[in-house]
């Protein structure tokens, strides 16, 4: 990926956002896979106070969270920036 | 109490319900009116098949024996749909940019459209999806089997067994009717996407339909639901750590990996914008499908006597309630969840088998293969057809043999374990362009054979296929190799187990694999394409040199698009490159082009071999090593914006080369026509002249000085109509003489055309369709009954079969009408084709002919002055002209 | 037995006339009416005089005469080449490959056979 060529160093400015959009994009289901594995680090850490309930109740607070992200970045995101659009073919 | 009848009579009714919509939206589709069919809601619910019977009533009971866990099979897809940015977004735009059709193609394309590489994959889908299809079956006769003995029948395992048989049977034809109309790939099931779609509702509205009435209907509202879970024997949070990790991985995977997710991720998407809804749109249907399954399961374990199968929960929680009407929603939900499943991972299967296993096997029995005559097209369909039934035939078989007593999780993760083993392969081929086809094979059938040792073949049971002994021992005695220790790591989770060893050897073998050995050209060129499929969309460059000819190619791919569709991809080939008629010029570009379209009927690898056998044999030559070397180079260089630009002043360049050659034509073509015209008044002069010459000397006998004034007689008329025909020809051209405008009927027209064309002995037989002829017609009938005329005394002269025959089919091309004319002649060679409409152009030296030559340059001025036109119509066989009509 | 005439020529008609006038002048007339094959046959049995069509199906007359007098054999043998194009552009072609007389049709039956005549004895 390294011997793309001519790519301009400096990015306009609606570029740019579209660039951290994208970094958003990727981060995030790492962020999700991290959060959705969380509650057993909780078991690690001997803490018995949280049952199936608490764990229900946090799951879906999360999972909700990262839809409601991703539904915001979907809508700002464009598809294949560089190249214009994302269809081609007809 | 619900009846039993009426649980078969809705269910009907919503079966009938299903086919109708699936007809209409495919009549929508044909229409061109079907936008709103392809919307990303639809998308996003036909994505709900990942959600099949094991989710509706598995889920519940999965969360009954093991608390939460039931989760990560949902939190895996989660996280690669938020995650699309990395890999769906790439699979989509290589699946639509190669016309992939399924994720053996996708494999097989990816390393050079390997044949061997799309049978692996193809059997390790069929063996994995096997036992999911006949768990959905299952998952169908069970839960009528619930309402059947609950209104006081006894289903035993008789009346199970057909329900399962006529359920498969009704699944194949559906498949069959909505699967199997169209062929291209890309025109896909509109029909089936819709009714899934449906479906998804359905079983989404039903789960949350029963997860209400059990919240607040039964527990008394979220509280006390949050108290009864504390209280059930799910309440304490101990999950296997190794198991809660590795099936979010494992459920993740299969999601990539599984055939019917392909199939409606990739091969149905027709828009990549729609991968951004369903991206967060999706997740949110699958938070909603399991938001209710925990309290539906402490409910059940709560109201239900010990014993009951946790499995129907969903089912006999509001049958226990009395609430029927739930009960039998509830019914309808599982029932499209399993039969949406059904079908599309039927399809999905069926495609393969069909491209990578029946249509190979078929082209290789024949010799000549492609060039052979015989319907591909249909052969593709029949082979296709027969795979549905095949697939679901295994499936019923499977159903039968395992008597159908696991605990529905179970088999799905047995199935997913097995699928997952493509995603190395998949996930390298996408990523790493030093992966080999070596490589891709020896993962594949490393991860397949260790899945199969250490998950399948157990699931049956100890004993059946694998003896306890082995189990405990190992084969042999070889503790090493017991099939849930391997290498001794006894304890672990049999799952857990299959999917870690599977994976790391897998990946170990793909990648030893690669490493050593070296890929093909052609696999280079598709690697490159595959991996930076984002840089360079457009243009593979496998065949850099054709020596195909165009007919050849377009003889093929009639066989196999139909010829309508061929013709428009060649003709609009030909546009491009300023030319004219059906004959483009054999570019690498357009054959790289044209095998893609085929691949989309045929799958690539199939597609490949057979643009090979016509491409100067399969294999790829020095100069092919030489571009690939040069590839990263050309790559780097050419931007997307340079090589357009080039492809612009290319085609500039050729139109005005072809401007000046025309140019340069006419003014030969004006000393040619001078020296025509000499020649043909000379020669009939010539004969007349020296034949009076003799009778004027007289002397001859009374037989001989009639013989030689017939020749004087004939030669006379033969100069009357040249000169005739120059007229009419002037007249024509220089746009002189009224047209006489009449309103008439096709038929009419052939019919007068005929009539004064064919006569006599061993005149040409004609073949038509007088029903097609029904067309009324407002224009210059004489003019257009002498194009008629012109083209079937042509083939009475020049078809040179010992039987000739001449058939004249009027389709409709492009919106206009055209009346083909087809013999079984020679044809015409491909050099001469483009000067059968000059003046004097006739090709046999015959002169039995009788004409000068310039009849088939009338027809063209006329239909030019017609305002309709006039081609030739290579590979049809013999020789076939086309006119358009006005 | 006269001498021997090849006339090399496709249209039938012209054939029967150039036949007709010939044999009735004393010669014997072979005929062939193709030109792909034509130096075969001339060089198989060698005749005493060739007419020659210039438009001929497979090979033109100017290419059968070219070939001929590339053959040492046949530089010789007299050559009378008919053409109904008429154009100055083809008897200069003609003379340049080594025609020995160029007659346009139509021809009159007289002008035939005194240059045929011609041809032969002097």
């Amino acid at each position: 990926m390294a011997t793309r060529v001519k790519k301009p160093v400096f990015l306009e400015r609606a570029s740019y956002r579209q660039r951290r959009l994208q970094d958003m994009a990727r981060i995030l289901p790492v962020l999700a896979a991290i959060l959705f594995v969380l509650p057993l680090i909780w078991k690690l850490t001997g803490n018995d106070g949280r049952g199936t309930s608490a764990v229900v109740i946090y799951l879906f607070a999360i999972w909700s969270g990262l839809i409601a992200i991703a539904a915001i970045l979907s809508r700002k995101l464009k598809l294949d920036p560089e190249n214009g659009s994302g269809k081609e073919e007809g | 109490m619900v009846s039993f009848n009426l649980l078969i009579a809705v269910s009907l009714a919503y079966v009938a319900f299903l086919f109708i919509i699936a007809f209409v939206a495919e009549r929508q589709a044909e229409r061109g009116k079907g936008k709103w069919l392809r919307s990303s809601v639809v998308y996003t619910l036909s994505l709900s098949i990942y959600c099949t019977a094991w989710t509706f009533y598995g889920a519940v009971g999965y969360a009954a024996r093991s608390g939460l866990e039931f989760i990560t099979i949902y939190l895996g897809p989660t996280i690669v749909m938020i995650g699309w940015w990395w890999v769906l977004r790439k699979l989509v735009r290589i699946g639509r940019s190669q016309r992939i059709t399924s994720i053996a193609d996708l494999i097989s394309s990816r390393f050079g459209k390997s044949t061997e590489l799309g049978v692996i994959v193809t059997l390790i889908a069929v063996v994995a999806a096997t036992p999911y299809i006949a768990l959905q079956l299952q998952s169908v006769t069970l839960s009528t089997a619930v309402f059947a003995n609950s209104s006081g029948q006894n289903w035993g395992a008789p009346e199970l067994a057909s329900a399962a048989f006529w359920v498969a049977v009704g699944l194949t034809l559906f498949t069959v009717i909505f699967g199997t109309r169209n062929l291209d790939a890309n025109e896909r099931h509109n029909g089936i996407v819709m009714a899934i779609a449906v479906e998804a509702v359905v079983k989404l509205f039903a789960l949350v339909a029963v997860g209400v009435f059990v919240v607040w209907g039964v527990a008394g509202g979220i509280g006390p639901t949050l108290d009864l879970i504390d209280a059930s024997k799910i309440a304490e949070w101990s999950p296997p750590g190794g198991r809660w990790f590795g099936l979010i991985f494992l459920s993740g995977a299969a999601f990539l990996c599984l055939p019917r997710m392909f199939q409606v991720l990739v091969v149905e998407n027709d828009d990549e914008s729609r991968l951004s809804t369903a991206s967060w749109a999706f997740p949110l249907y699958l938070m909603v499908m399991s938001l209710f399954v925990v309290p539906i399961a402490v409910v059940g374990l709560d109201l239900l006597p010990d014993g009951s199968n946790p499995d129907l929960f969903v089912l006999t929680v509001p049958l226990a309630e009395g609430r029927s009407g739930l009960a039998i929603l509830s019914f309808l939900g599982g029932f499209s969840s399993a039969t949406s499943m059904v079908i599309v991972a039927t399809i999905a299967l069926s495609t393969m088998v069909s491209n990578h296993i029946v249509v190979p096997i078929w082209l290789s029995s024949r010799a000549g293969g492609a060039m052979m005559s015989g319907d591909v097209r249909y052969a593709v369909l029949t082979a296709r057809r027969l795979s549905i039934g095949g697939v679901l035939l295994l499936g019923y078989i499977y159903y039968r043999l395992s008597g159908g007593g696991e605990a529905l999780a179970a088999i799905g993760l047995i199935s997913f374990t097995g699928v997952v083993q493509i995603l190395p392969s998949m996930i390298g081929g996408l990523y790493w362009r030093g992966a080999t086809r070596w490589g891709a094979a020896a993962g594949l059938i490393t991860g397949f054979a260790i899945w199969a040792w250490t998950l399948f073949l157990p699931s049956f049971g100890a004993d059946e296929v694998i003896p306890q002994i082995v189990l405990d021992q190992g084969p042999f005695g070889w503790a090493w190799l017991r099939p849930q220790a391997l290498f001794g790591f006894a304890g672990l989770d049999p799952v857990i187990h299959a999917v870690l060893w599977s994976m790391l050897l897998n990946s170990a073998a793909f990648v030893i694999g690669s490493v050593l050995t070296f890929p093909l050209p052609l696999e280079r060129l598709q690697g490159a394409q595959f991996v930076d499929v984002f840089e360079h969309s457009t243009g593979t460059r496998s065949w850099t040199h054709g020596g195909a000819e165009a007919e050849d190619l377009l003889v093929m791919a009639q066989r196999i698009l139909g010829s309508t569709e061929a013709q428009d991809i060649f003709q609009r080939e030909a546009g491009r490159q300023g030319k004219e008629g059906y004959l483009p010029d054999v570019t690498p570009q357009f054959v790289e082009d044209l095998e893609r379209e085929l691949a989309g009927s045929v799958g690539a690898a199939t597609a490949h071999a057979m643009v090979g056998q016509l491409v100067q044999g399969a294999s790829v030559s020095v100069e092919d090593l030489i571009a690939v070397a040069d590839e990263t180079a050309q790559i780097m260089e050419y931007s997307a914006r340079l090589e357009a630009k080039s492809a612009e002043q290319e085609r500039t360049a050729r139109q005005l080369q072809e401007a000046n050659e025309k140019l340069t034509a006419l003014s030969i073509q004006k000393d040619a026509f001078l020296g025509q015209i000499s020649h043909e008044l000379r020669t009939p002069m010539t004969s007349i002249r020296s034949f009076s010459d003799i009778l004027r000397e007289g002397g001859a006998t009374e037989e001989m000085q009639a013989r030689h004034a017939g020749i004087i007689h004939d030669e006379a008329v033969r100069l009357t109509r040249l000169l005739d025909d120059l007229l009419d020809l002037n007249v024509l051209e220089n746009g002189q003489g009224t047209l006489s405008r009449q309103e008439g009927h096709l038929r009419d027209v052939i019919d007068r055309a005929i009539a004064a064309s064919v006569v006599g002995e061993g005149a040409i037989k004609i073949q038509r369709k007088r029903t097609e002829e029904a067309i009324s017609l407002d224009t210059d009938l004489d003019r257009l009954t002498q194009v008629f005329i012109n083209l079937i005394a042509n083939a009475q002269k020049y078809c040179t079969a010992a039987d000739p025959v001449l058939r004249i089919v009027v389709r409709k091309a492009g919106g206009r009408i055209a009346v083909d004319f087809i013999d079984n002649g020679d044809g015409i060679a491909k050099e001469h084709q483009e000067m059968i409409f000059e003046k004097f152009s006739r090709l046999s030296d015959h002169r039995k002919a009788g004409g000068a030559g310039l009849g088939l340059a009338i027809c063209r001025e006329i239909m030019i002055r017609l305002g309709g036109s006039i081609s030739y119509l290579p590979g049809q066989g013999g020789a076939a002209f086309r006119v358009i009509l006005p | 037995m006269g001498k021997r005439v090849l006339v090399i020529e496709d249209e039938p008609n012209i054939i029967e006339a150039l036949s007709f006038i010939l044999s009735r002048d004393g010669w014997t007339v072979h005929t062939h009416s193709d030109g792909v094959n034509a130096n075969e046959r001339i060089r198989a049995t060698p005749p005493d005089l060739v007419i020659l069509d210039v438009m001929l199906p497979g090979k033109s007359g100017f290419d059968i005469l070219r070939d001929l007098r590339a053959d040492p054999e046949m530089q010789a043998l007299p050559v009378l080449m008919l053409t109904a194009r008429g154009q100055t552009r083809d008897r200069e072609l003609a003379e340049k490959l080594g025609v020995n007389r160029f007659i346009t049709k139509p021809f009159s039956n007289a002008e035939v056979i005194e240059n045929v005549r011609a041809l032969v004895t002097g």
